[in-house]
């Protein structure tokens, strides 16, 4: 009797946790069949597609490496490579050291109206790029806009903002600033406020002043948190796509990434090989060589940067 | 006396430090307001006066002239359709990843370690690779031209699931063994125990995705083709007047309605919002 109970609650019990497995598997399946469908089939697909020759109707012809022997010759998307070094030199130094230097500033008690500073300096973040890079492109008018006029306002001569190469890239390295300055901030803020203030303090009672304080004591503990900024502008700058199509192209037609393929990024080379000129199996394969090139850095900068974590 | 002079010069010393910390923060919050502020007067302006030499700042022929010719040319639509798809899109992505969140982090069973390192995995995949590929599926699905793109393949969200696992893990499990004695089924634990306790994460994210979505540029503008399905991103991108021009006060009408519902929300939800995007940063 006894026995037959307790294998009946064991019997019960197993046939429980077998039904409380199969809800977990029904709770999680919705994402791995998403992604099975959305992105783990394209990507195959897409690797078989980069070893074929197809304008997306008719029959793919197979090419073996064609694709990517041509790529190996293709000067622009090297200058797009190229441009997304360029742009990450250009901007994410000056840009995660001014975070940090906000987000110290914003950390200490004295400043008034910190929270209004702090939110006029995030809002940025939350809009709609494209929108905000038609208005740079209007205040960066060579004739008209309002940079120019107070430039040539105060004595200086009018700059070529998005008509010189290296101008176009500054430009860009601006409205790029100028949107992921608040975000980065806010995640330093939040790391800041992960670490003792007790150190920093011990620091300056023994005769370090706020930048010795600021070099010595918090870079290095923000460490983890300056490698994740530093590795998703990375990755951003080669992805750069809104902030470059609402610069230089857009509907008046001109040519997206210019001038003279200056701005133009990986990520905006694929969309014009697969949507402008219906090349899908070269775009496949510049997609792929894309994808390596920013594993890689990943990997480089953590493997070089985050060694001691 | 000498230790007067000193305690002096050491104030006057941080008064000056204050006012140069000041002056860095005005000018950087001039720079970020800057663009906002010729947005909405250049959306108020006739044609005429948005390139002017000398240039004008403010006019008497400012109206909301703009804005009546962007109601003509459909912004309305746009709007909704907007709205339609970023809320849409952020609620099904919600129930998803509470669900599988809750999956992860309330139960045991094999393979749990796996799939979840798998779907961490998954995040480094940029879209960049997926959007050709994408595509002709979307074709062949014949979705192009549809919202259905836009809403279905990112439905789950592997940062969202994350998220909610981290979130759920904090509920003790006394709450949910009680909900079992009860005789509640593990979906209805989820929807009467979990949901109302992840109320707060769920607004965190739901901001996030609702943003993410309604600024969504490059793959709408891939799928959807006609004017009448666009959304407002897209739509800024494409008004031209006649032979080609570009019109930027319309552009700049429309760059405010679009701009416009998300500055109200964030404002009213910031702290939701920014400890959202934190997340990731702190805890990963």
């Amino acid at each position: 009797m006894t026995t037959d109970t307790r294998a009946l609650t064991r019997i019960k019990r197993s046939w429980g946790g077998v039904k409380k497995k199969r809800w977990a598997y029904a709770f999680i399946s919705p994402f791995y069949i998403l992604f099975a469908i959305f992105s783990m089939y394209p990507i195959i697909f897409s690797i078989y597609l980069s070893f074929t020759e197809w304008k997306g109707l008719g029959p793919k012809v197979f090419v073996g490496l064609e694709n990517y022997r041509r790529l190996l010759g293709d000067s622009v998307f090297w200058q797009s490579i190229r441009n997304g070094v360029i742009l990450f030199f250009l901007y994410v130094p000056i840009m995660t050291l001014l975070a940090l230097v906000l987000a110290v500033i914003l950390n200490t008690k004295f400043i008034r109206f910190f929270q209004g500073f702090r939110t006029i300096i995030f809002i940025p973040y939350i809009t709609t790029m494209v929108a905000a890079g038609f208005v740079f492109r209007m205040m960066m008018n060579v004739r008209y806009g309002l940079f120019n006029m107070v430039l040539t306002s105060i004595g200086i001569s009018p700059v070529p903002w998005l008509e010189n190469v290296w101008w176009a890239r500054i430009s860009l390295s601006l409205l790029v600033t100028w949107a992921w300055l608040g975000y980065n901030m806010v995640i330093m803020l939040a790391g800041l406020q992960t670490i003792s203030k007790d150190l920093v303090e011990a620091a300056t009672i023994d005769g370090a002043n706020p930048v010795q304080a600021f070099f010595l004591i918090t870079v290095p503990l923000m460490k983890p948190i300056i490698l994740f900024s530093v590795i998703l502008s990375t990755i951003g700058s080669f992805g750069l796509f809104n902030e470059v199509y609402s610069l230089s192209g857009g509907a008046t037609g001109a040519a997206v990434g210019g001038p003279m393929n200056a701005t133009i990024t990986p990520l905006v080379y694929i969309f014009q090989q697969a949507f402008s000129h219906y090349k899908f199996s070269y775009a496949s394969a510049v997609s792929y060589v894309y994808f390596a090139i920013i594993f890689t850095l990943t990997l480089l900068q953590l493997r070089y940067f985050g060694r001691e974590e | 006396m000498a230790v007067i002079t000193e305690s002096t010069l050491i104030k006057t010393k941080t008064v000056g430090k204050r006012l140069f910390v000041y002056l860095v923060l005005i000018s950087i919050s001039i720079f970020m307001v800057l663009p906002f502020f010729w947005m909405l007067i250049t959306s108020l302006k006739p044609m005429e006066e948005v390139f002017h030499i000398p240039m004008i700042i403010f006019s008497r022929n400012m109206s909301l002239n703009n804005f009546k010719a962007i109601i003509d040319k459909g912004v309305l639509i746009r709007l909704w359709n907007t709205f339609f798809i970023a809320f849409t899109a952020t609620a099904l992505r919600l129930f998803f990843c509470s669900l599988a969140g809750y999956g992860f982090a309330k139960f045991s069973f094999p393979g749990r370690n796996l799939l979840f390192s798998v779907l961490i995995a998954t995040m480094i995949v940029p879209f960049a690779i997926v959007v050709v590929p994408l595509y002709i599926m979307m074709r062949d699905f014949r979705w192009i031209d549809t919202f259905m793109p836009l809403i279905v393949p990112g439905a789950a969200s592997a940062f969202g699931i994350f998220f909610m696992r981290q979130y759920i893990r904090s509920i003790p499990d006394e709450l949910l063994d009680a909900a079992r004695i009860d005789g509640c089924s593990e979906f209805k634990i989820y929807t009467r125990v979990i949901l109302p306790v992840v109320t707060p994460g769920l607004t965190s994210l739901g901001l996030i995705f609702f943003m993410q979505v309604w600024n969504d540029f490059m793959w709408p503008l891939i799928i959807l083709k006609s004017p009448e399905n666009q959304t407002l991103p897209v739509m800024i991108t494409t008004l031209t007047g006649p032979a080609g021009m570009t019109i930027y006060n319309l552009q700049m009408a429309v760059s405010v309605v679009s701009i416009a519902p998300l500055i109200i929300i964030f404002l009213l939800f910031q702290r939701r919002f920014t400890s959202g995007i934190t997340f990731g940063a702190v805890k990963g």
